[in-house]
């Protein structure tokens, strides 16, 4: 990524693989299989009169069902993570005649605090000044009443 | 069922042992994935701005498995200056590589610190990436249930910290403000406006008028990435007034407990200043050999916050740590009386 098109990139995320193993889908997805043949011999079954074999086969069937489904879903969660988040970064520009007018834009390369800027102030035409720079958090952070 | 009930009894631990490693392998690999994105980002920002003839990437893969060999203890009497040596000696050593990967940025020193900066958290995440791998191969080779049981409740804080040095990449390389440059901004406001001399080493310094008193206030030279030696500096600026100071006030970023909010200031005594701690000896000697009181301020913040760009609730604690430095000052010294105050940590993205 050119970091002269940073302004427009630092909203996005990083490239990154959200593959995930081959052959851990190859093993949830042949447990899947086998779990759908468990349930079928276990309807079988269960017309052939063997009650308690099919509610064992169901079972299996059932079990092994839900745990490669919640493995499958684990593992797609745990790809999904694997992302570098690159925050906005907002620049504060005020007046150095104090005269309280500021103005926030994305930050660019080249900005500092305390940076002084060839701009005039619109409200009084004072030179302009970068005052602050920061990132704003959105996500509001778990908070544990203790 | 007895069969499971009995393959558990034997098997139980080994298959629990199965789970963590799967746990680790996979915080692994992404500690591999944030490794390599660090690098990239690295060559790439050497690419753009230092215009180097030749591919940088081998250089930066030495630069990457740099080490440094902390002196001997076993006689620990003068130790500080054995460190502090090394210390010097390292980053000297970096600073001159960095030159030689980015010819054209020889004489931009704002910028050479960036990528120094930028070098050294590539380098960090380098550095978690091979520590983990070592305890996860090892404890995959011996099959040590405590091995990885250790590697695996550790490894949320240490990925943690990989996604807080993979975010002051970023910081770094485009010279954003971060968390840690809270003590530096506050300085920053205080000096900003008065005229400025530098320290030694790579810290300015300020006369200040502040409620009746007069403030030295020394930060890192900004806006490039650098924290200066505030020790050196201090040491200088004591010498300067022959120990005839009130009182020294260190303003650091401060790390958080869980439950503390951000930005939250507090105030103590002592030297506020981390590091490998020579910094923080030479400021006490030189405290002590004067009978000076030394106080503290420190902006909370976890290690998320303090190397990844500035967060808005920090910026906003800057007024607050401000008016608390001048309390200190109200209360504390009298009217006419000298004052230190030291914003300690990165001016990155901070002038003066």
């Amino acid at each position: 990524m050119k970091l002269t098109r940073m302004t427009q990139n630092q909203t996005q995320s990083t490239s990154q693989s959200n593959k995930i193993s081959t052959y851990l889908t190859l093993i949830v997805f042949v447990v899947m299989a086998l779990s759908i043949a468990a349930l079928f011999i276990a309807v079988d079954t269960y017309f052939l009169g063997d009650q308690i074999a099919a509610g064992v086969l169901a079972a299996i069937g059932l079990i092994a069902m839900a745990l490669s489904v919640f493995l499958l879903y684990q593992s797609r969660q745990t790809a999904a993570q694997v992302k570098i988040e690159i925050p906005k970064v907002m620049t504060t520009v005020g007046c150095v005649k104090n005269c309280d007018s500021k103005t926030s834009r994305e930050f660019q390369r080249g900005d500092y605090v305390f940076k002084e800027l060839d701009a005039n102030c619109e409200k009084c035409g004072g030179k302009q000044m970068i005052v602050a720079i920061f990132k704003e958090v959105k996500e509001k952070e778990k908070t544990y009443n203790v | 069922m007895y069969v499971f009930f009995i393959g558990f009894i034997f098997y139980g631990q080994r298959i629990q042992m199965y789970i963590m490693i799967r746990e680790v392998e996979n915080s692994l690999h992404k500690l591999r994935r944030i490794k390599e994105e660090g690098k990239k980002i690295a060559i790439d920002v050497i690419k753009e701005l230092g215009k180097p003839a030749i591919d940088p990437s081998p250089r930066i893969d030495r630069y990457l498995e740099y080490f440094t060999i902390a002196p001997q203890s076993m006689d620990p009497a003068g130790i500080v200056a054995k460190l502090d040596h090394i210390l010097d000696t390292r980053d000297e050593r970096l600073k001159e590589e960095v030159k030689l990967m980015a010819p054209q940025l020889e004489n931009d020193e704002v910028q050479i610190n960036n990528l120094e900066n930028t070098l050294e958290a590539a380098m960090a995440l380098n550095f978690i990436y091979k520590v983990v791998r070592h305890y996860y191969i090892q404890g995959k080779k011996t099959l040590s249930l405590y091995v990885i049981m250790q590697l695996q409740m550790i490894l949320p804080l240490v990925m943690k910290e990989a996604e807080a040095y993979a975010s002051a990449l970023k910081a770094f390389a485009y010279g954003q403000p971060i968390g840690d440059g809270a003590g530096p901004l506050v300085a920053g406001r205080l000096m900003h406006g008065y005229e400025v001399r530098k320290l030694p080493k790579d810290c300015v310094i300020a006369s200040v008028p502040l409620e009746g008193r007069t403030a030295l206030v020394i930060k890192a030279e900004g806006p490039g990435g650098n924290v200066g030696k505030p020790g050196d500096a201090v040491e200088a600026a004591i010498e300067e007034n022959e120990g005839k100071i009130a009182c020294l006030i260190m303003i650091d970023a401060g790390l958080k407990l869980e439950g503390e909010t951000v930005g939250e200031v507090a105030e103590g005594i002592g030297a506020a200043i981390g590091g490998p701690g020579v910094d923080a000896f030479k400021i006490e000697e030189k405290l002590t050999k004067y009978k000076i009181r030394n106080y503290a301020v420190i902006i909370k913040q976890d290690i998320g916050d303090a190397v990844s760009p500035m967060r808005k609730e920090i910026n906003d604690s800057i007024d607050k740590a401000i008016e608390q430095v001048k309390l200190m000052i109200r209360e504390r010294t009298k009217e006419g009386d000298k004052v230190i105050i030291v914003g300690v940590g990165n001016s990155i993205g901070v002038g003066q």
